[in-house]
């Protein structure tokens, strides 16, 4: 067992090392820095000329085929740029849904004329896109989308309400799920389209989070019009294509999270003052500390295990499905002890600035422990999946759409 | 990246799952537990002729010479059986505890009788209700003899000798001798059987140097907590999937009760902490095998986390069972004994995870 690269993955990292040196700058470790950039009202700007940049030398999307500026690479090799990057100071983010979800989406059901239109700009980071599934009724249960999409003539007209749509604010296009047939069971009456989110009828609205920061937005659709041509799959399948998309979610590799870890919390436990001296040798916080190292090493190292498959070119184990169980929460708990440690100055904004970190992870976890499969949802899909477990009974499966709820 | 154990050793692991299976059901667990047998005899036997003793003693003292992580996959499934063998007491504990400290003449003398099961060894440490620590160790040893109490001592009665934590160091004692006395002990865990070692002027011979016990021990018992660690994940993963057989068969209120949620997600998370075990045991067995610097951390997370996963699935394993899982004749008891045996036999997890904290410490120091 170690933690040693290949001899090709070895030159692979020094050819990648020598090109980021080349073209991006080493991180530094202030934290400050870390939240200027993240204000800095030019990142749209600066992500679109380093996506172009990533695009042109052919690090942006390695495993896909050579045709779309891919390199047909292995995936871990995909990981160990990433692994890479992540030590310089880039622009992150903008790009991950268009070129990890949608994209690979359009390559599954769009036609040859359409990918020679869009791959390659949104891979060059001319062009940003979005998913459009998730609606206010329709969150863990997304096949229950009440977003209608009606034949007219030979096109489409789309009425209804997105929400939670990441970078809908500063997207191009987007992939849309909608409901075709409500006389039919749910899964059944769902078609997928693309459209250009500067079609008339569509508006957006940022939606404020609790955290204060705005990254989703809600969508609206208003009489939009869009042609056949934009169909992805066929009509009634839309189900089918959306678990397409799903699908390349979850073969995305998660990366560190970059949040805070017990290394931060050991280093205010040495400092915080408690009745029986420093919080570092208190036994209900040591007893805590030990835990959420456990934690965090066994994310770290469940992970090595999901890159050793890549690496020797197996599929990886299921292992990989527990990391956001355990990682949210987490997240929630330490932010919230390490409020804790500090007393009653915990809660304060301003004089303490050791609490702002934990603080953002106490309210971020929140939210993490709902974006992207809800606890609850996700250990289901472990019972289901993993352990072979039956799903719930359905009262929602043999009966038409616009029948549920209604006896 | 290689974090992973290889073909061979997958091979090997195969092997002992394979024979246990065969010669070690639930029932012989069972016959153990409710009968007077120290252990499962045939299966140690078998277990022998495998060369299961041998795997980690080397060959110049006639074991097989392989590597730990060769014994790791052998504990998990030694531990996945809930085997009522003395592997945990001789193939761990005593065994490793002369490859650590013994002489070159106790090794020459020990090791090969370990290694073809002609010995059976284990480890006292333990004298009544305190948990052991430097400053209560009453044992003494001087001019070769031993005297003192240990209680509970596992195979105690089985072993032909141990290894004896007494004040002034760790001692070698053969057991088949006078001023030795063996009384088998009840415990919560009777398919493992335990006994009390009362030593009046034993003749024994220090392991190690005198004074080192406590620092040896120590050691040791950072290499039995990954080995422990496999053992407790094979344990875990044995009770998870029984609890999930018997989830997917017993119906309630209409349906499989495994189609609950509140069943699917308390599985769901045997399945989380099954995981976060096995990937910090497969480091523990990394910085085992390469001496590596991170073994004590590695260990004590390794362990806190075994005894976790396998504490959480031992018991929600009767849980899912309901009343049936808490009768006498159901074998959902085996692991829920056996994972409390091992959470208390090299410290438990309080001390871990203090111990945890402290080498987290020093790392960070350094």
């Amino acid at each position: 067992m170690d933690f040693n690269d290949t001899p090709e993955e070895a030159a692979f990292r020094k050819e990648v090392r020598a090109w980021l040196d080349a073209n991006a700058t080493r991180k530094s470790d202030d934290r400050q820095s870390f939240r200027a950039r993240n204000d800095d009202p030019n990142l749209l700007e600066k992500a679109r000329e380093w996506q172009a940049k990533e695009a042109a030398a052919g690090y942006a999307r390695m495993t896909w085929p050579k045709e779309f500026g891919g390199r047909g690479a292995s995936p871990i090799l995909q990981v160990i740029y990433q692994q890479e990057k992540s030590n310089y100071l880039v622009p992150l983010g903008f790009f991950d849904i268009g070129l990890g979800m949608c994209i690979p989406t359009m390559m599954a059901y769009a036609s040859p004329e359409h990918l020679a239109r869009y791959v390659k700009p949104a891979l060059h980071g001319e062009e940003i896109w979005c998913q459009l599934f998730s609606e206010p009724a329709a969150g863990s249960d997304v096949a229950g989308i009440r977003t209608r999409a009606e034949r007219d003539g030979e096109g489409w007209v789309i009425n209804g309400q997105k929400v939670w749509t990441s970078g809908a604010h500063y997207s191009d296009f987007g992939i849309i799920i909608t409901r075709t047939d409500p006389n039919v069971p749910k899964h059944a009456g769902l078609t997928m389209f693309f459209l250009s989110m500067k079609t008339p009828g569509v508006e957006v609205r940022p939606i404020k989070q609790m955290s204060g920061g705005a990254n989703f937005n809600e969508v609206f659709f208003t009489d939009v019009r869009i042609p056949d041509s934009q169909r992805l799959g066929k009509v009634g399948e839309g189900w089918k294509a959306a678990l397409t998309t799903l699908m390349n979610e979850r073969l995305a590799v998660g990366l560190p999270s970059g949040g805070l870890d017990v290394d931060e919390l050991m280093e205010l436990a040495r400092d915080t003052d408690l009745d029986d001296g420093p919080a570092i040798r208190n036994q209900q916080v040591r007893g805590k500390i030990a835990d959420w190292y456990v934690q965090q090493q066994g994310l770290k190292l469940t992970r090595y295990r999901t890159l050793t498959a890549l690496s020797k070119g197996q599929t990886p184990g299921p292992e990989s499905s527990i990391i956001k169980i355990v990682a949210a929460p987490k997240m929630q708990d330490m932010g919230a002890f390490a409020m804790e440690l500090m007393g009653p100055a915990g809660i304060m904004k301003e004089d303490v600035p050791q609490a702002a970190g934990f603080q953002a992870q106490w309210i971020g976890g929140a939210g993490f422990r709902i974006a992207g499969g809800t606890d609850e949802i996700l250990r289901n899909i472990v019972a289901e999946r993993v352990l072979g477990l039956p799903a719930d009974v359905r009262v929602d499966k043999d009966v038409p759409f616009n029948q549920l709820g209604k006896k | 990246m290689n974090f992973d154990f290889s073909d061979d050793q997958k091979l090997l692991k195969e092997q002992v799952r394979k024979f246990l299976t065969d010669k070690c059901p639930t029932k012989v667990v069972r016959r153990v537990l409710d009968g007077p047998e120290a252990y499962a005899e045939e299966v140690w036997t078998g277990l022998v002729e495998l060369g299961v003793p041998g795997v980690g003693i080397p060959e110049a003292y006639g074991g097989l010479g392989l590597s730990p992580l060769e014994l790791c996959v052998v504990a998990e499934e030694i531990g996945r059986a809930a085997a009522p063998v003395p592997f945990d007491t001789s193939v761990v504990l005593a065994t490793e505890a002369i490859k650590l400290a013994g002489s070159e003449a106790q090794k020459k003398k020990w090791l090969p009788l370990l290694a073809e099961g002609k010995a059976i060894g284990t480890l006292a440490v333990s004298e009544g209700a305190q948990p052991p620590k430097p400053r209560n160790v009453a044992t003494t040893y001087g001019g070769g003899f031993l005297n003192g109490k240990k209680v509970p001592v596992a195979d105690g009665d089985a072993a032909t000798f141990a290894v004896v934590l007494a004040k002034n160091g760790l001692v070698l004692v053969d057991l088949n001798q006078k001023g030795v006395a063996k009384k088998r002990v009840e415990t919560v865990d009777p398919a493992r059987k335990h006994a009390e070692l009362t030593f009046d002027g034993a003749s024994a011979e220090l392991l190690g140097a005198e004074g080192d016990g406590w620092t040896l021990l120590e050691r040791l018992y950072d290499a039995a907590a990954v080995y422990f660690a496999f053992a407790q994940v094979g344990g875990a993963e044995a009770a998870m999937w029984m609890a999930r057989d018997y989830a997917l068969q017993r119906q309630a209120f209409g349906r499989a009760i495994g189609s609950y949620q509140a069943i699917k997600h308390k599985l769901a998370d045997c399945y989380v902490k099954l995981e976060l075990a096995r990937s910090n045991a497969y480091y523990g067995a990394m910085m085992l095998t390469d001496g590596g610097a991170d073994l004590p951390l590695a260990a004590a997370a390794a362990r806190i986390a075994a005894t976790d996963a396998y504490d959480f699935a031992s018991k929600e394993n009767i849980q899912t069972h309901g009343g049936i899982g808490f009768t006498w004749e159901a074998d959902t008891q085996f692991h829920y004994r056996r994972a409390r045996v091992m959470a208390l036999s090299i410290g438990g997890p309080m001390a871990w995870k203090d111990k945890l904290v402290t080498r987290l410490e020093q790392k960070n120091a350094a």
